[in-house]
């Protein structure tokens, strides 16, 4: 599983690092990135998810295995 | 300025109706219901959408609804009384392209790395309110504690004097309450704030130091400075956006907290739930309604828009539609996925998102500690403000 951002629609809201930092961080605007390949470990599993469903923009994407 | 009653929200509505202030809520749901895009002549001309989803496309459909005025008020811009490209107050006021070059100069001074180094001062700020209250049985949450905090905190950004709390939040009244004032009385209340603008930019010239008015003051766009009414417009935004605003939402949540034993003992118990909590906080009670004006005469959702009529763009309504979350008119404390509009959408999203959050947290964590118990002394003698920014504004707890 990896995640990754659209950054043409990523608005800063900041959702996605707050939700799973070890997956997100931010950018010097506040816009969110993702944190080295975007491979998901197992035990983030979940957080991936919720940063995907509570991006305000459907910004945040999951590639599933 | 008093209004007529309100027969039907539907067809008449005003956002400065008692009935409104009280207790919008309910009057959301009955239009989303049988509406759900609510008209009133009132203001020239106002629409008002309930739903998420007709919310979420007019934030984000730039080609009909202009930002060029975001407070709904009697009078508007015109095409020609506006500074084009800037607006009154940028980037909340512009329009793209220039809205996203203004947003680009503000973006770094909140992102969520330069907020954090605010964090000691507002958790100072806050312990130092408390302290101030010593051992009174009976407190007001918005006066005595919530009003204060974003106020020390946007002064200490902007390098202003902290003393002058009370008038910044008179300025912000003028700005967000007095939307019903004549048009010639609301504009000649701008001159004070002008005024006090001008000598603080002289200040600053005269003593320089390192906060956002030196910036605003020194930034290049496009290899000048900025305009004076583009500085002095962007403290008009800091200043009406990020005082009402955090302080309705601090209190709006101690309002919550002060009536729902559970969730308080449970955020009192472990703050590391703060985050999820006032995430779900912000959703049930978005304090900011925005506006939008309607570029040219345009259809929406069956709705014959004219240019220059106003929307009402309320994130609070979108953020109860059932269509949108389960168990809308509850607070969910630990509510996971919440794809909320507090802060608008789009690229509008509020510039101030970041530093809000870290507020609230803040705030909330200082007081649940210094007070894990709390409630409403006197639920009646609880007021709430006017205009497109909602929470109290006297909440009279017992505390301890």
């Amino acid at each position: 599983m990896r995640v990754t951002i659209d950054q043409d629609r990523c608005q800063g809201h900041g959702r996605c690092f707050s939700i799973a930092p070890d997956l997100f961080d931010s950018d010097e605007l506040g816009n969110g990135v993702v944190v080295g390949d975007g491979v998901v470990p197992p035990d983030q599993e979940h957080l991936a998810r919720l940063a995907v469903a509570n991006c305000p923009e459907g910004a945040v994407s999951l590639e599933e295995d | 300025m008093t209004h007529l009653p309100v027969a039907d929200f539907a067809t008449d509505f005003d956002h400065t109706d008692p009935t409104w202030v009280h207790d919008p809520y309910p009057i959301y749901d009955d239009l989303r219901a049988r509406c759900p895009v609510a008209h009133s002549e009132r203001y020239g001309g106002t629409w008002l959408p309930v739903r998420h989803h007709d919310v979420a496309a007019i934030a984000n459909d730039h080609e009909h609804f202009t930002s060029r005025a975001v407070v709904v008020s009697e009078g508007r811009p015109g095409d020609e009384a506006l500074p084009a490209p800037i607006g009154v107050a940028p980037p909340i006021t512009s329009d793209p392209p220039f809205h996203q070059l203004a947003r680009r100069l503000l973006l770094p001074a909140f992102s969520p790395r330069a907020i954090a180094g605010l964090e000691d001062f507002t958790r100072s700020l806050c312990t130092e309110l408390l302290d101030g209250l010593g051992d009174l049985g009976r407190i007001d949450g918005a006066i005595d504690y919530a009003q204060h905090i974003p106020v020390g905190v946007i002064a200490k950004m902007l390098g202003f004097p902290p003393e002058d709390g009370d008038l910044f939040r008179d300025f912000v009244h003028t700005i967000l309450e007095g939307v019903d004032l004549p048009f010639e009385e609301r504009f000649a209340a701008f001159d004070p704030i002008e005024a006090y603008f001008i000598a603080q930019v002289e200040d600053h010239r005269a003593h320089p130091r390192d906060d956002l008015t030196s910036f605003l003051m020194n930034v290049e766009l496009n290899g000048e400075k900025l305009q004076d009414q583009h500085v002095f417009g962007t403290m008009v935004l800091i200043l009406a956006a990020g005082v009402d605003t955090t302080w309705s939402a601090i209190g709006a949540s101690l309002w919550h907290l002060a009536q729902h034993d559970e969730d308080r003992r449970r955020l009192a118990a472990d703050p590391g739930q703060l985050p999820i909590a006032i995430e779900e906080l912000l959703r049930a009670y978005a304090p900011v309604t925005m506006a939008r004006l309607v570029r040219e005469d345009f259809e929406f959702e069956g709705c014959p828009m004219k240019k220059d009529d106003w929307v009402l763009l309320s994130f609070p309504a979108a953020n109860r539609d059932p269509a949108a979350f389960d168990r809308a008119d509850e607070v969910v404390i630990d509510r996971e996925v919440n794809r909320h509009l507090a802060f608008g959408l789009g690229i509008h999203r509020c510039v101030g998102s970041n530093l809000a959050r870290m507020e609230l947290r803040v705030a909330l964590e200082c007081f649940l500690a210094r007070y894990p118990e709390f409630h409403l002394a006197d639920p009646d003698a609880v007021t709430w403000s006017r205009g497109q920014v909602r929470g109290p504004r006297t909440l009279p707890l017992r505390v301890g």
